[in-house]
């Protein structure tokens, strides 16, 4: 990133996301909009990156992540001081997935995080970009959106929501100067994959995620597997035919 | 559940690992989860860090930094931050941690538990020494801050003190000026033993960092090289490319046995030799010279390895030392890691910080089971007539008289224990 970049991060209480941010803190990006749902939680990330970053304008922002309106003039209030250079849709939540069969509070909550909030963060934000014809709009989805599997569907279907919809946002900005990258972790070592963890699930260290990340954004690319290998991995899994997926326990 | 080991992979017992994800959250989870224990990086060699069937609460994900002032080099982290991340971040902005052990891979609240130490001893003291406060939460669900002035039994009792005086969730450390990350160092031929303590007792005043690496299967003479080094201003030059080799199977049997061992170290030395005089060094592979070979510890094969190291008064250091590498020699099981140093005066931070005035020696040891054990008794036999005593990070199996013997503010420690940790290394030499 070159100096005076601004980069407005949604979520950047994930652990994906405070990757990202200190590697652009290494870098010395200009200024970063830390947005999330707790003040405290904010502030342990933003005492971080400023003892990384030298010469760094950091703010943090406790936003609703639910209400339209809300999400609307949060982001018309932060484009309007000035529009993005990088726009990075980070939040998220593995939800339990028999908790979303059994319970459909859970499952509509699940939803919501994973999918409705994410659209709306980007849909907020691309308007301004558009005008602007400049930036670059990233956001998380994750390798559990490409194939509905009955280990955890409701955030794989949440997160094919992302996927199609960044699909077709990058099919609007093609003749623009504006970049639409969709992120696609594989099971990576974060917070959110903790009891995976402790029951022996391999999962990518998430330094190496974030360097992934940070640079397809750079790049602008439009799909980023992260680790990489999860694009070969995934696009297998997408094509197996029924009758060997069916039997399949993932 | 899951399996854990540590540096010198004796043991694979499972464990219930739990992970802080923020330092406020601590607190809580040692409350309702214990009893238990800190993990760090698990680069301790034997068992201070591990707790079979239990708990363990791993600190990596406490990495945040919280203030750095660059005027005065003061810098407050959560307790897993590591050691090499302060040093990429600090050294290009003219500041260093005063101590670091040989490898960079560990955490600050590791480095305070074990109170370690580096090469510079005689300038620096330990990592506590530099340690201005730390913040300590007990499985009672009380979090308290103590330093050098402020519950100053509290700070001393958790410098070296193995993890079971509560958990530390952060620290001010103060870090020291450097003029970049260059060292000017000097490589001397070290014929015997008594070159050794000349060189040792030659270099206090003029160097900073000073350590020796023995040729153990040259005999008990002690034979080896020498090397010390300052700081130094050696202005833009290109940095050492992160190289990494790793070891990436588990060999089936120890590379290092009596066949393999004699020609390594008579490369090494013979490597070593041949660059003897002054050179400008880069300070990692200096501090760090394993940390590019990543997992070298699976060298010693499946069994896994001890490390000995301990530490003898200086009165007594040239002849305790002769009669350690006489017994090593006899044995024919000496290891290609043997690094002789010099403890300098200053009286220890914590209550059972290992470092004390004298001269340490560190060996590996391929696991070799009763025979290594064997070895080790008369090892200890030397150490307890010399009144010295063991460094409970790379320990596995010392008896709890020697450890009693060599700590003697052991009983005053143990009123400052958390009765919600416990470890293997506790249980083996505290009872509980
Ligand atoms: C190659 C190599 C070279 C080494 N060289 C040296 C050397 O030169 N000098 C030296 O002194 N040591 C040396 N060591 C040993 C190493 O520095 C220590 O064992 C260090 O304590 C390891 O830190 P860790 O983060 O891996 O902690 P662990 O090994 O995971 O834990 C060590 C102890 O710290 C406790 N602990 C960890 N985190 C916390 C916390 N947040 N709060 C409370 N307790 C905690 C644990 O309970 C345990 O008792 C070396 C080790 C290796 C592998
Ligand atoms: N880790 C993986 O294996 C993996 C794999 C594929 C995709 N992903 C995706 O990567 C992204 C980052 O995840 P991570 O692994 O970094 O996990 P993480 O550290 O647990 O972060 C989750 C983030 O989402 C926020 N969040 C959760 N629920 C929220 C809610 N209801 N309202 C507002 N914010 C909420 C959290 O905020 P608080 O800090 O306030 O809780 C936090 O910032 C997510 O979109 C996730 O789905 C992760």
């Amino acid at each position: 990133m070159s100096a005076r970049n601004k980069i407005v991060i949604l979520g950047a209480t994930s652990a994906i996301a405070q990757h990202c941010a200190r590697l652009w803190a290494a870098e010395g990006a200009g200024e970063m909009v830390l947005v999330g749902r707790d003040a405290a939680r904010l502030q342990v990330v933003a005492d971080d990156l400023r003892v990384r970053g030298r010469d760094m304008i950091i703010s943090t922002r406790v936003a609703d992540f639910a209400d339209p309106q809300k999400i609307q003039a949060f982001a018309d209030e932060i484009a309007g001081a000035g529009p993005p250079d990088v726009v990075l849709i980070a939040h998220g939540s593995l939800p339990d997935q028999a908790a979303c069969q059994s319970d459909l509070a859970a499952c509509r909550e699940a939803l919501e995080i994973n999918a409705l909030s994410p659209v709306l963060f980007a849909e907020a934000f691309v308007g301004h970009m558009e005008r602007a014809n400049r930036g670059t709009l990233a956001i998380i989805g994750s390798v559990a959106g490409d194939r509905g599997r009955k280990s955890n569907y409701v955030y794989g279907a949440a997160k094919g929501l992302v996927t199609r919809y960044a699909q077709g946002l990058q099919h609007r900005l093609a003749a623009s100067a504006v970049r639409v990258v969709l992120i696609k972790p594989g099971p990576t070592d974060t917070p959110m994959t903790a009891h995976l963890k402790s029951q022996g699930v391999a999962l990518a260290p998430v330094e190496a995620v974030a360097a992934r990340i940070t640079g397809a954004i750079a790049r602008g690319s439009l799909v980023c597997h992260a680790p990489a290998k999860w694009g070969l991995i995934m696009m297998i899994i997408r094509h197996l035919p029924w009758f060997v997926f069916r039997k399949m326990d993932i | 559940m899951v399996s854990v080991t540590s540096w010198g992979r004796l043991s694979h017992h499972a464990h219930c690992v739990t992970a802080f994800t923020s330092g406020a959250a601590v607190a809580d989870v040692i409350r309702s989860t214990r009893p238990g224990l800190a993990h760090g990086m698990g680069r301790s060699y034997g068992d201070v860090c591990l707790n079979a069937g239990g708990q363990l609460w791993a600190t990596r994900g406490l990495d945040h930094f919280i203030a750095f002032d660059a005027g005065t080099g003061r810098l407050v982290c959560e307790a897993g931050v590591l050691l090499g991340d302060i040093q990429r971040l600090m050294v290009p902005r003219g500041w260093m941690l005063p101590v670091v052990p040989g490898t960079q891979f560990v955490t600050v609240g590791g480095a305070i538990a074990n109170d370690v130490h580096g090469k510079n001893h005689h300038v620096q003291g330990t990592f506590g020494d530099h340690v201005r406060w730390l913040s300590l939460a007990r499985t009672d669900g009380e979090t308290l801050t103590c330093g050098p002035d402020v519950l100053p039994g509290w700070f001393a009792a958790t410098v070296g003190g193995l993890g079971l005086t509560g958990v530390i969730v952060a620290a001010e450390l103060q870090l020291r000026p450097v003029p970049g990350p260059w060292l000017a160092t000097e490589t001397l031929v070290q014929a015997d033993l008594d070159a050794f303590f000349f060189l040792s007792d030659a270099s206090d005043a003029g160097w900073e960092h000073t350590v020796s690496w023995i040729d153990c299967l040259a005999g008990d003479a002690g034979r080896g090289i020498f090397m010390r080094a300052n700081p130094v201003e050696a202005g833009e030059r290109p940095e050492p490319v992160a190289r990494t080799l790793a070891m990436p199977l588990v060999p089936p049997v120890s590379l290092v046995n009596r066949l393999s061992l004699r020609p390594f170290n008579l490369a090494y030395n013979a490597l070593k030799k041949r660059q003897a005089g002054r050179a400008i060094v880069h300070y990692q592979p200096f501090f760090h010279p394993l940390d590019n070979v990543r997992d070298w510890n699976r060298m010693y094969g499946p069994k896994g390895f001890y490390q000995y190291q301990c530490v003898v008064p200086r009165a007594v250091g040239p002849e305790a030392t002769r009669a350690l590498l006489q017994a090593i020699a006899r044995s024919g099981q000496g290891s290609f890691l043997s690094v002789l140093k010099t403890f300098g005066d200053r009286p220890p931070v914590g209550m059972l910080s290992f470092a004390q005035p004298g001269a340490t020696l560190a060996l590996d040891f391929t696991n070799n089971g009763g025979r290594t054990l064997k070895l080790f008794e008369s090892l200890d036999a030397i150490v307890r007539e010399a009144g010295g005593r063991l460094y409970p990070a790379k320990d596995a199996r010392m008896p709890r008289d020697l450890f009693e013997a060599g700590y003697p503010r052991l009983a005053e420690f143990l009123t400052y224990r958390d009765p919600g940790i416990s470890s293997d290394m506790s249980r083996r030499l505290m009872g509980n």
